[in-house]
């Protein structure tokens, strides 16, 4: 056959040898000249040097000679760009032949030729085929256009094929559709923030129909595009879940599992009660047991998918513990993947039949597996409190198998059991001690340590235990050796008798031998603690544990909803989020879950939000007459206002009421005007905050205040300071004005804080270098730190400041707003939201309404976001929007805050909640 | 998209590079070397590999690995469908999907892959157009070739790939108009070592070998069409009816395509055609072991079984088996330490057995693990789920075509605890 002497051809002689034959006149020989050259580049050999003889073949009739060449062309075009020049004619020729068939492939060729020379003569032919009255051209073209793309992105830009790509998602030809939806979505990926696939209902309504007649792979794109689509209302929703669901009888297990995503997605939107959104969930678990009857490599993917699945919706599988039954001739990957998941499922329902099946694969071979499987079934025994029984003795048989790597693994896990369910199972401590001496790896031996530590007062002999641990205590991990010495100090706190001269050794060689400074400070903090405060000591030491959590690896929820929207893709795979690991992903947007906030709040205990509303006192007790610019605070206009220098009220007011100049000016008084006495915070703006709907945006994370005079010219000896604070890229800069009203010059500035509440400090010196003369105004940033010393404030945010220069040295006070502390990272995760906003006590709430606030939920709290104050979650409860939102000050105290907003009603209700009531109170 | 291929033989060597973006170069690949060296089987290599610039996503089929190469995010089931494509299509064309098919039709490789995906967006991958486009290799049309100096690459358009019923061809003629379609069923249970069956399920599928003239319009519908748990169609089929009516109604490819594969879970009882007893016992400082096998009929519906071969991965301990079959051979494979015993049918009368000792390395101490046994079977003209055809109807085009079903049950992943 050919191979033969394809495989032979290696020197350069036959170089020479083709060179001539496909010079040759007769078109046979050509041709087996041009495939003995193909398949030498098909097998990496470099036939580049044929180059020009090879392109001169390509003008013939013959459609094999041509795809032959072409072949050839799309490999060596890069290393001959010159070369490649000659082939143009042809392209451009082919490109208006009468068979679409050559139309199509001259076009595809083109744009493989990845030239920079060369794409620029390719512009016109290629605008021609996009609009070509054959579809196959025309589908081929819209590929074209996203490998040109690929190659010289500007150049696509700028002669309008985009736009011409987004036309071609309303052609009538589904596979056309299909290509222009995945060369948009391929462009998309390398600009992520251009708007590129813009989704509305019609566009949407012609993908939807495409969907049900393209070919499997074009469903493929069509349905990840969906996916990318936020339905307006649950209707919407609906109506594609009941177009996408057939999807899951296709044959080819990426269309299910793509459509598996959107209606996973979309799901989100449906209200729970809905008889579809039961019967959804009923259609979605048979597609995703027929996954797993697929190839291997199909089930990993497909596993890994459903991992995510099962954690978010656990409901949908959880008949179908049995399809996760590992079979002996699993691959590896595919059976760690199912004991996975086989945890998660687990339940009280299943619990026995889970166990015998992990007892099974703990006698197995392959060694990694076994140690999973003896690991799960302590996960079980944690995570189904009815089962740790059976659990702990299923660990001692296996125990009792003394099969090295068994025995290790399942003292780590009986370690967790115990402390899960304290006091319980101690009488197993005998049979684990039995096998000390078996013990190599480094956390078998610090989990026993720790049962040795833990009840030491039952181990008769736990001295000696520990003692033998010792005798290598510089050979141990550190791991081993952390424990050895808590272990050892917990003995001796209670058995102190006989143990003091064990503690003495073991603190020596922590603090004298070692050179690991974790161990140095942990012997030291001991030996302190128990050399000046047994008590203390044992309260430290033997403190009670908190308890260990169930789930100890469930994905964080946010990364979890992320992932539910990559379902399938290779973020899926790897449980990463796309922006952390795909190369040319660089700001990818983070996409959420429709609608998911409102329904991650509502599964929270009910009883904890709906009724703090009568309950929180109120705290951002704004007096809700007109903006303050007008004038100082009016009177209390509820009997919650006075001290109104509240937290909230005093920082977002001004901060938003400065970025919005109309506003300002729409009052009249410019900020800059308010009088030097305007000390207080004002009040009654957090209505402008959510008034500024009008047109108006915060600057990105900057936070403006109002420029004051703090200091007056005649109160310092012709020095005016006027300033603001402003929070910029995480910093606190306080910014002033420095002028000079006096006769002489000033010079040698400097500037000192009194201590204040939340250790406020300048974090460089005063940078006014020149000499002020007179009449001449300086600007000058201060950096500030909150490091410095703390003293408690009347009112909170009141700063005492000293200025000095060359005449004498000045003293003001101004205030902050308390917005400028509001931390970058103020996000809370909104489990730890819920659990936060549960342990503060009702009597550190406090409640206030703003009036006339026009803006909607979400655009309050786009602006709120502005200031650092972020929304953790939304709900609608009757109407009514709920916002639920968290700010970190910078010395690390959280405010909790819900926002409630009514439709067609103007006034807002906040409620504010606080750890710490001192703060709760100055914001009363 | 997919950037490139590499085809990977069992010793390591990259006998076959395909690229549809820029060349990436070959060293990417040792990344999937590295993983191989650390999977202890060669199914183990896990089936996506990052490297620090690409992704590697590769199947084993054949011997064979297909690496595809991905920059971006891509979904890794759409590559690996593909892949699967690719080694279908090998097959089809080839008869054998072997690395020396492969390097004999280098160039016909080379254009089937070209023809399958642009730039790496699939192109044309049902069988029927790319046969249109590239003709595969026969001894006949070689010889007619190189005497005519025609080609196979075909010379128009391929039609199929525009129209509506894109994976049927227009104009097919045939004398003798057939249908036939195979149910064939495979069971994957595990059953535990006291006999009582832990999981079952069946996976059935109805391959169709449809050779009809024109563009006939079939609908074939069931006795007992709600045992099919989940459903997943060839494109053909139409969907809408199936969920109305539980019909299958489609107008069919042309010649060998796979209909229908269908799920029945745990949740219907699935019947368990044999039972098997064993005893295989190691005694503690012994050097012998006791292997008993006997093998049973029971729920076959009166059927036979035939085809039975039973296979054990006998504990790494084992030297040696010396069993006595009453029926069939067995071997042993003293490096692998897998025992394969090829009973054939199963006579009720006088059950097949196989008995005998083991022995184990002198002074080795008592295996921990149990031996899984694995058993491949065949029962002819019944579908175990019970699955029946009622009838095949042809609509749109006059003649009367031939009609045939076949029903088969096959073990699939059988295993049987000891």
């Amino acid at each position: 056959m050919m191979c033969d002497f394809l495989f032979s051809l290696v020197c350069t002689g036959e170089i020479f040898e083709l060179k001539a034959e496909l010079n040759s006149d007769k078109k046979e020989k050509k041709k087996e000249a041009v495939k003995k050259v193909i398949a030498s580049m098909t097998v990496g050999k470099d036939v580049s040097a044929l180059f020009p003889d090879v392109v001169n073949c390509m003008q013939t009739d013959n459609l094999e000679l041509k795809k032959l060449v072409y072949l050839y062309l799309m490999n060596y075009a890069k290393s001959q760009p010159d070369m490649a020049i000659m082939a143009v004619n042809t392209f451009v020729k082919d490109c208006e032949d009468p068979n679409p068939l050559i139309r199509a492939l001259a076009v595809r060729t083109m744009g493989c030729i990845r030239v920079d020379k060369i794409t620029e003569y390719l512009c016109e032919p290629l605008r021609k085929c996009l609009k070509d009255e054959d579809p196959y051209v025309r589908k081929t073209a819209a590929v074209c256009v996203a490998k040109l793309h690929d190659i010289n992105a500007q150049l696509v830009e700028d002669q309008g094929f985009l736009d011409t790509l987004k036309d071609l998602i309303s052609d009538s030809n589904p596979m056309v559709v299909a290509n222009a939806v995945a060369a948009l979505s391929e462009i998309a990926e390398s600009h992520p923030n251009s708007n590129l696939l813009d989704l509305n209902p019609q566009t949407i309504n012609k993908l939807l129909t495409a969907l049900n007649e393209c070919t499997e792979w074009g469903q493929i794109f069509i349905l990840d595009c969906l996916a990318n689509y936020t339905p307006r209302d649950d209707r919407e929703s609906q109506s594609i879940c009941e177009r996408v669901t057939p999807r899951l009888s296709h044959a080819n297990s990426a269309v299910v599992l793509s459509a598996v995503k959107v209606l996973m997605k979309f799901m989100e939107m449906l209200p729970k009660d809905l008889d579809y959104y039961g019967t959804l969930l009923k259609k979605l678990a048979p597609p995703l047991v027929t996954l797993l009857s697929a190839e291997p490599e199909l089930q990993y993917v497909a596993l890994r998918n459903i991992n995510l699945i099962v954690q978010r919706r656990p409901e949908i599988l959880k008949h179908e513990m049995k399809v996760f039954f590992v079979k002996y001739n699993d691959p590896i990957y595919v059976k760690l993947e199912k004991l996975d998941i086989m945890i998660r499922l687990a339940s009280q329902a299943n619990i026995a039949q889970v166990l015998a099946e992990l007892k099974e694969y703990a006698t197995e071979v392959d060694v990694d597996f076994v140690r999973k499987a003896v690991r799960a079934i302590g996960r079980c025994a944690i995570k189904v409190e009815q089962s740790a029984e059976r659990c702990v003795s299923t660990l001692l048989d296996l125990i009792q198998t003394k099969v090295n790597y068994v025995v290790q693994e399942a003292i780590v896990v009986i370690k967790d059991i115990f402390r899960k369910y304290p006091n319980k199972y101690e009488s197993v401590i005998a049979t684990l001690c039995e096998n000390l001496d078996s013990l190599d790896e480094p956390e078998a031996r610090a989990a026993m340590i720790w049962i040795v530590g833990e009840y030491a007062e039952r181990i008769d002999n736990a001295d000696e235990l520990l003692e033998s641990f010792l005798e290598g205590f510089h050979d141990e991990s550190t791991q081993v050796q952390l424990q050895l010495l808590t272990a050892i100090v917990k003995l001796f706190l209670k058995k102190p008798t006989e143990t003091q001269e064990l503690v003495q050794q073991v603190l020596s060689l922590a603090t004298q031998d070692s050179d690991n400074p974790d161990l140095r400070d942990r012997g030291y903090i001991y030996w302190r603690l128990l050399s000046t405060d047994p008590v203390a000591a044992k309260e430290v030491v033997l403190a009670e544990k908190p308890l260990i959590s169930e789930e100890t690896d469930l994905i964080e929820p946010t990364l979890l909803e992320e992932l539910i929207c990559h379902i399938g893709t290779l973020a899926s795979v790897y449980h990463k989020p796309p922006s952390a690991f795909v190369e040319g992903s660089r700001g990818v947007q983070h996409k959420r879950l429709p609608g998911s906030s409102a329904a991650g709040v509502s599964e929270a205990p009910p009883a904890v939000i709906p009724s703090q509303g009568d309950l929180l006192g109120d705290l951002l007790n704004l007096d809700l007459t007109p903006p303050t610019t007008t004038g100082p605070p009016p009177p209390a206009s509820s009997g919650m206002q006075m001290g109104a220098m509240d937290l909230l009220g005093g920082g977002l007011d001004s901060l938003v009421l400065l970025c919005d100049p109309q506003m300002g000016t729409g009052f009249g008084a410019p900020p800059a005007a308010m009088p030097a006495s305007f000390n207080v915070p004002v009040s009654g703006g957090l209505d402008d905050l959510f008034d500024l709907g009008v047109s108006l945006e915060i600057p990105n994370k900057m936070i403006f205040v109002s420029v004051q005079v703090w200091l007056p010219a005649m109160k310092a000896k012709g020095l005016e300071i006027s300033g603001t604070f402003v929070r910029r890229a995480g910093v606190i800069q306080m910014e002033m004005t420095l002028t000079n009203k006096a006769m002489s010059v000033m010079t040698d500035f400097a500037i000192q804080f009194n201590r204040n509440s939340f250790g406020l400090a300048p974090a460089g010196p005063l940078q006014v270098l020149t000499p002020l003369s007179p009449n001449q105004s300086i600007e000058a940033a201060l950096p500030l730190s909150t490091v410095g010393p703390v003293m408690k404030m009347e009112p909170l945010n009141n700063l005492q400041v000293a200025v000095k220069n060359n005449i004498d040295v000045f003293y003001f006070s101004c205030q902050y707003p308390i917005s400028m502390l509001f931390a970058e990272d103020g996000k809370m995760e909104r489990q730890v939201f819920l659990a936060t906003w549960k342990d503060i006590p009702n009597d550190n709430e406090s409640q206030f309404q703003i009036k006339d606030c026009h803006l909607n939920s979400d655009a309050a709290s786009n602006k709120l976001q502005g200031s650092n104050i972020f929304t953790i979650a939304k709900r609608t409860v009757e109407g009514q929007d709920m916002l639920y939102q968290s700010m970190k000050l910078t010395n690390g105290i959280w405010v909790l805050a819900e926002l409630r907003v009514q439709a067609g009603n103007p006034n807002y209700t906040v409620s504010t909640i606080c750890l710490v009531l001192e703060i709760c109170r100055i914001i009363n | 998209m997919i950037h490139s291929l590499f085809l990977i033989n069992a010793s390591g060597d990259i006998f076959l590079e395909k690229h549809w973006k820029s060349v990436v170069s070959r060293s990417v690949c040792d990344y999937f070397f590295e993983a191989q060296e650390r999977a202890t089987e060669p199914e183990n290599v896990p089936p996506v590999i990052p490297t620090p610039h690409h992704y590697l996503i590769s199947v084993l089929r054949h011997r064979i690995y297909f690496v595809a190469v991905i920059q971006s995010e891509v979904p890794p089931l759409f590559v690996i469908e593909f892949l699967h494509r690719v080694v279908d299509t090998f097959q089809d064309y080839f008869g054998v999907c072997t690395e020396a098919a492969i390097k004999d039709n280098v160039v016909v490789v080379y254009e089937l892959l070209e023809e399958m995906l642009d730039n790496g967006f699939p192109l044309a991958t049902e069988s029927n157009i790319l046969k249109e486009l590239i003709k595969p290799p026969t001894i006949l049309r070689t010889m007619v070739n190189t005497i005519t100096g025609s080609t196979n690459v075909g010379e128009q358009l391929p039609t199929g790939q525009l129209s509506v019923v894109p994976w049927r061809r227009t104009g097919v003629k045939y004398t003798n108009n057939e249908a036939y379609f195979d149910v064939v069923e495979e069971i994957d249970a595990i059953i535990d070592k006291s006999g009582s069956t832990i999981t079952a399920e069946i996976q059935g599928v109805i391959d169709a070998c449809v050779k009809l003239t024109g563009m006939p319009d079939l609908t074939l519908s069931f006795m007992n069409p709600r045992l099919l748990d989940d459903v997943s169609f060839h494109p053909c089929v139409r969907f809408k009816r199936w969920e109305a009516e539980r019909i299958l109604s489609f107008i069919p490819p042309d010649g060998n395509f796979r209909l229908l594969s269908y799920h029945v879970s745990s949740q219907n009882l699935v019947a368990i055609p044999v039972y098997i007893k064993h005893n295989i016992t190691f005694r503690e400082g012994s050097s012998q072991g006791r292997f008993d096998l006997t093998l049973g009929p029971k729920q076959t519906m009166g059927k036979a079984v035939e085809s039975v071969l039973v296979s054990s991965q006998l504990p790494r301990g084992v030297l040696n088996a010396n069993l006595n079959p009453s029926q069939g051979t067995y071997t042993f494979d003293p490096v692998t330490k897998m025992l394969s015993w090829d009973v054939g049918k199963i006579n009720p009368q006088k059950l097949p057995s196989l008995k005998g000792t083991m022995s184990l390395q002198a002074g080795a101490s008592k295996p921990d693990e149990n031996p899984t046994i694995n058993i491949q079977l065949k029962i002819q003209q019944m579908a175990i789920s019970g699955l029946k055809v009622n009838r095949l109807d042809m609509y749109g085009e006059k003649y009367k075509p031939f009609k045939g079903i076949k029903y088969m049950t096959k073990a699939g992943k059988f295993q049987v605890r000891t």
